[in-house]
């Protein structure tokens, strides 16, 4: 099955639990499990050229610009992880789905299941080394999901945060460590990379690239001091810890250290932060699981302790030790998972994992006792057991391993961790199996059914073959081996067998296993001695580095973002302002390159208007209504000036905006304020002011030096003008522009038009479903009312000029191309003329002949120009690519067709429905109570009690 | 004329400066307005300013004003008459939920934190 397939599949099928949660949890677990299969089965069908020492690729370029390519790859190491990520993963849906209980959502589970899965697949698959981070992250992220699972559990809850903190934490640094690998490499493919060991080993660069990509592995893989946030992970539900923590998760850390073996491993530096690293890890890990009471923190800790053990023998940096590390890989994994799911059998059935409150489980769960046993005494390393092989070949590693200049440190320090290992291992059979049958469990423990103990079942199988027949193990692992050193060593010689001979691992395994015994006889001194040592706890620490992090980031955002809009207003125009004034007196400027020339007398005119209607709205606008007249004779000024400066397309705009605007404008101050109260200190409105002042004197000197000035290169328009009637069909270049050269720019415009008349609307059904409902209904109007609502002057008039008015914008949408005018203000003119309907004849009226809704209006504008976008598609040309021809039909005139006058069409109607659906959602607003809905155009307000009675409507 | 427009400009900018700094929404949103028109004005004189060469083109006329910055203007004045109107909708739901059109949080709502 290909590469791609593999990696998709469980990402495809996270799909599925979710949508079949409702068939029952039969048919979920089930096709989970299938798809799990299904991905497992084709990973199998790869297994012969893997054997074959053989690498399966697949690529496909995604951003080769970047180096980005999505490009996998299969060789023994990501065969042998991805073997156990989607083998174990097949027992855990299988077990899973019966650990879950009915209030659990079991499609929810398995979807996270799934993803998480995927994302593994895909790390152990990789090979571009960006591809791999962001499976990386998605591992993080996924992990987060399921760990967090359990939402109503405030352990849940804290320990997803504290994983992905971590986890994710250590993805940045290994984000950064990858880049500056790939930088000394020049390439982002593992193929590459693990080519250039010398070049990388020799960079400058290496020791930080190492380091960073050390601190991400340790992270995930829970190295000392990182170790702590993998017991806390231990609040998600037992298949998810036995997935996370036996196979898939914390060994992602270890696969990167593997993968990386070739080029990274063998210098000074990784030996001695690896092996350090790994020895404090597994000592530390294996005396705090020995003192821990419950069975997932105790197992939790002894993984910590086993990755520790995995990562020393990929830190010494021999081939033995990689081989070591990568049995011991397997044999964890099936012993661990075991384990993990044996502890939840018990927790399922006795209802406690407290390990105080169990014993004497063995006549009582005789099937979970046996598969735990021999499980556990596996981890703990005796003879004829998986564990015991791997962890020989680590001691016999550790007897040739010199740190810090002494041969003893390491294998002492192994056997320490060794004997409390086995320590733990008995303190779980004896303490939990063993002693006399108690009366006080929680609940009355008894074996559980086939489904909850088969899949542990399997693994202890294997457990038992591969420590009798080692030898049944060597060649694949060997394999694995091979594919971990790359050209960098050879497998070493070595066979797997139980007997060495009398060798020192053999005395220091024995030794191990009689300090456990040992120290079980002393266990009752030994905990109150450890109760009584005062120590640190990581929770603490970590929760005090988070909560003054967070600290540290509302101060330093308290002081920038205070609530106050005014203040980033006034901040914001004076970092602009000296800004500018840098640019200003370091820059240069050349001499003027365009005459200065006195205006006329009527451009000074309108100017004066400006200016004065300018200063009179800030000094008078706390009148309102006033301002609003003000910013009116402003606008026109603008499009009076618009007119005489050679753009009659902008001023015909300006002018239409401006009546549609001044009307929204009236219509929100209906029910706002009439007047704004003085306020803000004399200081204040001093300090607004010279800002103020500041910001147009820098706006006015910026605008004058380039008006006075030519342009530096020669603007693209030259383009446009040679081309409009050329390519574009059109003499109106302005209109040629936004309808052909730029029209997918105008397109993403009337789409964002269109989104701000929804947006309005949706505020207006928000206000409208609310507590402001009834407020509005109630309203008493602040000012007095005109008897007459619907003028019938008014009304005649509005009705006799829409037709009117309807045929000057159609006369303006048609000429658009070739004369000033198209769907842009064609559409401001059609909306003024229904516009004038709703004021004059009210909106009851209005609403009532309306046939379509705006919303449609605008949805079909946009739809009409996508089509004919898309419609170039169909001549094999990119989308809105315009043609036009030119036509006569007799008796007629010739005129031209053009595709973009559909286009501008679609301009039209997007307008047309913004403007409308804009201000009929503030109108929506003004209906009160206490008026009746009337169709009838010219009625009179009964509200106002003083209205002629024979008047009505 | 060069003058007269980038003086228009300036002033258009510090009276919506000015504008923008008070503390009730409604001439705030007279600010923006403002602060529209210079910046439309702003980009249209970027083409720089001609009188009477429209660009509509004619046999036998060779100069045309730069079009270009009149097409992106043109979008600039619909959309913001869009943005707005959105702006208007939420200071007027603010307020009509509210009671209070002040655009800065008020002592009484920092207290209850």
């Amino acid at each position: 099955m290909s590469l791609f397939l593999i990696v998709a599949l469980p990402f495809f099928g996270a799909l599925l639990p979710g949508l079949m949660n409702s068939a029952g949890r039969a048919a979920c677990g089930g096709l989970t499990f299938m798809v799990t299969l299904a991905a497992f089965i084709g990973l199998l069908t790869n297994l012969p050229s893997v054997l074959a020492g053989e690498v399966v690729t697949a690529s496909l370029t995604w951003m080769p610009a970047l180096g980005l390519n999505f490009t996998l790859m299969l060789d023994g190491l990501g065969f042998f992880f991805a073997f156990l990520i989607l083998g174990i993963g097949l027992l855990i849906i299988a077990y899973g789905r019966h650990y879950l209980s009915r209030e659990d959502h079991m499609g929810e589970f398995f979807t996270y299941l799934l993803l998480f899965q995927g994302a593994m697949v895909g790390i152990v698959l990789s090979d571009n080394i960006l591809l791999l981070l962001v499976f990386w992250e998605l591992t993080s992220l996924s992990s987060f999901l399921l760990i967090g699972y359990w939402k109503h559990l405030p352990e849940g809850r804290q320990g997803a945060r504290m994983a992905l903190t971590v986890t994710g934490m250590g993805g940045l640094s290994m984000i950064g460590g990858m880049l500056i690998l790939g930088q000394i490499a020049g390439s982002y493919d593992l193929s590459v990379i693990l080519q250039n060991r010398e070049a990388i080993q020799a960079d400058p660069l290496y020791l930080p690239a190492l380091i960073l990509i050390l601190i991400g592995c340790f992270t995930k893989s829970a190295q000392f001091p990182f170790h702590f946030w993998l017991p806390h992970a231990m609040a998600a539900p037992t298949p998810v810890s036995a997935y996370l923590h036996s196979a898939t998760m914390v060994k992602a850390g270890i696969f990167l250290m593997a993968r990386m073996w070739p080029v990274l491993a063998g210098t000074p530096e990784w030996f001695v932060i690896v092996t350090t690293a790994g020895l404090v890890t597994m000592v530390l890990g294996a005396v705090i699981a020995l003192f821990k009471h419950d069975l997932k923190a105790l197992l939790a800790f002894s993984t910590v302790s086993h990755l520790g053990l995995i990562t020393m023998l990929l830190g010494t940096g021999t081939a033995f030790g990689a081989m070591a590390a990568m049995f011991h890989i397997l044999n964890h994994a099936t012993f661990k998972a075991a384990l993990f799911m044996s502890a939840g059998i018990i927790d399922h059935e006795t209802k406690t994992r407290d390990i105080r409150r169990l014993g004497g489980l063995r006549t009582l769960m005789p099937v979970t006792f046996g598969i735990a046993t021999l499980a556990a005494l596996s981890m703990a390393g005796l003879p004829f057991l998986n564990g015991f092989l791997s962890k020989e070949m680590m001691l016999e590693e550790t007897t040739h391993t010199t740190l810090f200049g002494s041969p003893m440190l390491v294998p002492v320090l192994a056997t320490i961790g060794s004997l409390f290992s086995a320590a733990y291992c008995f303190r779980l059979i004896g303490h939990t199996f063993l002693g006399p049958v108690r009366e006080d469990y929680p609940a009355k423990p008894h074996d559980p059914g086939p489904g909850l103990w088969l899949p542990p079942a399997i693994l202890v199988v294997l457990v038992v073959v591969i420590g009798v027949a080692p030898f049944l193990a060597e060649p694949f692992v060997k394999i694995v081996t091979a594919s971990v050193l790359g050209d960098a060593a050879e497998v070493p010689k070595a066979y797997f067998k139980i007997w060495h001979g009398l060798v020192p691992a053999l005395y220091m395994s024995v030794a191990a296993l009689i300090g456990g015994l040992i120290l079980m006889a002393v266990y009752k001194p030994l905990l109150a001695l450890w109760d009584a040592t005062p120590r640190p706890e990581a929770k603490v620490i970590f929760d005090a580095i988070v909560e003054s992090a967070a600290a540290l980031a509302r101060a330093v955002t308290e002081a920038l973002h205070n609530g106050a809009f005014t203040r980033y207003a006034a901040v914001g125009v004076a970092a602009i302002l000296a800004v500018g004034l840098h640019a200003w007196s370091t820059g240069t400027i050349g001499a003027p390159t365009r005459p200065f020339e006195m205006p006329e007398l009527v451009p000074m005119a309108g100017w004066a208007m400006l200016v004065a209607a300018t200063l009179a709205l800030v000094l008078l606008h706390r009148n309102r209504f006033m301002a609003l007249i003000l910013i009116g004779i402003v606008g026109l000024m603008v499009s009076l000036g618009f007119v005489l400066l050679s753009a009659p397309d902008l001023a015909m705009t300006q002018f239409t905006v401006e009546v549609v605007t001044i009307i929204l404008m009236l219509l929100a101050l209906n029910f706002l304020p009439k007047t704004t109260p003085m306020e803000g200190s004399a200081l204040r409105q001093i300090r607004d002011a010279g800002l103020a002042i500041a910001g147009g004197l820098a706006a006015f000197a910026l605008a004058f030096h380039f008006l006075m000035r030519e342009a530096v290169t020669t603007p693209i328009s030259e383009f446009h003008l040679a081309n409009s009637y050329k390519g574009g069909g059109g003499t109106n270049v302005v209109n040629v522009i936004l309808v052909d050269f730029r029209g997918f720019d105008t397109y993403g415009e009337i789409i964002v038009l269109g989104i701000a008349a929804l947006l309005i609307y949706a505020l207006t059904e928000t206000l409208l479903d609310g507590p402001v409902r009834a407020k509005l209904l109630n309203r008493v109007p602040d000012q007095p009312q005109g008897g007459n609502m619907h003028p019938m002057m008014m009304v005649v008039l509005t009705r006799v000029m829409m037709p009117i008015v309807l045929l000057v914008g159609f006369y303006i949408f048609l000429r658009g191309h070739n004369e000033p005018g198209g769907g842009f203000i064609a559409g401001l003119v059609v909306s003024i003329a229904v516009v004038m309907q709703y004021m004059a004849s009210g909106f009851s009226w209005a609403s009532a002949r309306l046939r379509y809704p705006y919303h449609g209006v605008i949805g079909a504008g946009v739809l009409v120009a996508g089509l004919t976008g898309i419609g170039s598609w169909f001549v094999a040309k990119p989308f809105l690519t315009s043609d036009f021809t030119y036509v006569r039909i007799p008796p007629f005139h010739e005129f031209e067709l053009a595709t973009a006058a559909l286009f501008d069409v679609g301009v039209f109607l997007a307008v047309v429905g913004a403007v409308m659906l804009s201000l009929e959602s503030f109108s929506r607003l003004a209906r009160r109570a206490d008026m009746e809905d009337s169709e009838h155009a010219m009625d009179i307000d009964p509200s106002r009690g003083d209205a002629p009675e024979q008047a009505g409507g | 004329m060069e003058f007269l427009v980038a003086s228009a400009i300036g002033v258009l900018t510090a009276g919506g400066i000015y504008m923008v700094l008070r503390l009730r929404t409604f001439p705030v949103i007279l600010g923006i307005s403002l602060l529209t028109y210079a910046v439309n004005i702003f980009l249209f004189s970027s083409g720089r300013l001609a009188i009477g060469a429209p660009p509509i083109l004619q046999k036998g006329v060779e100069t045309y004003t730069d079009p270009l910055p009149q097409a992106l203007v043109l979008t600039a004045i619909v959309i913001s008459f869009g943005m707005t109107a959105v702006i208007v909708m939420v200071s007027l739901g603010a307020f009509l939920g509210s009671e209070d059109d002040h655009v800065d949080d008020q002592p009484e709502t920092e207290e209850r934190q």
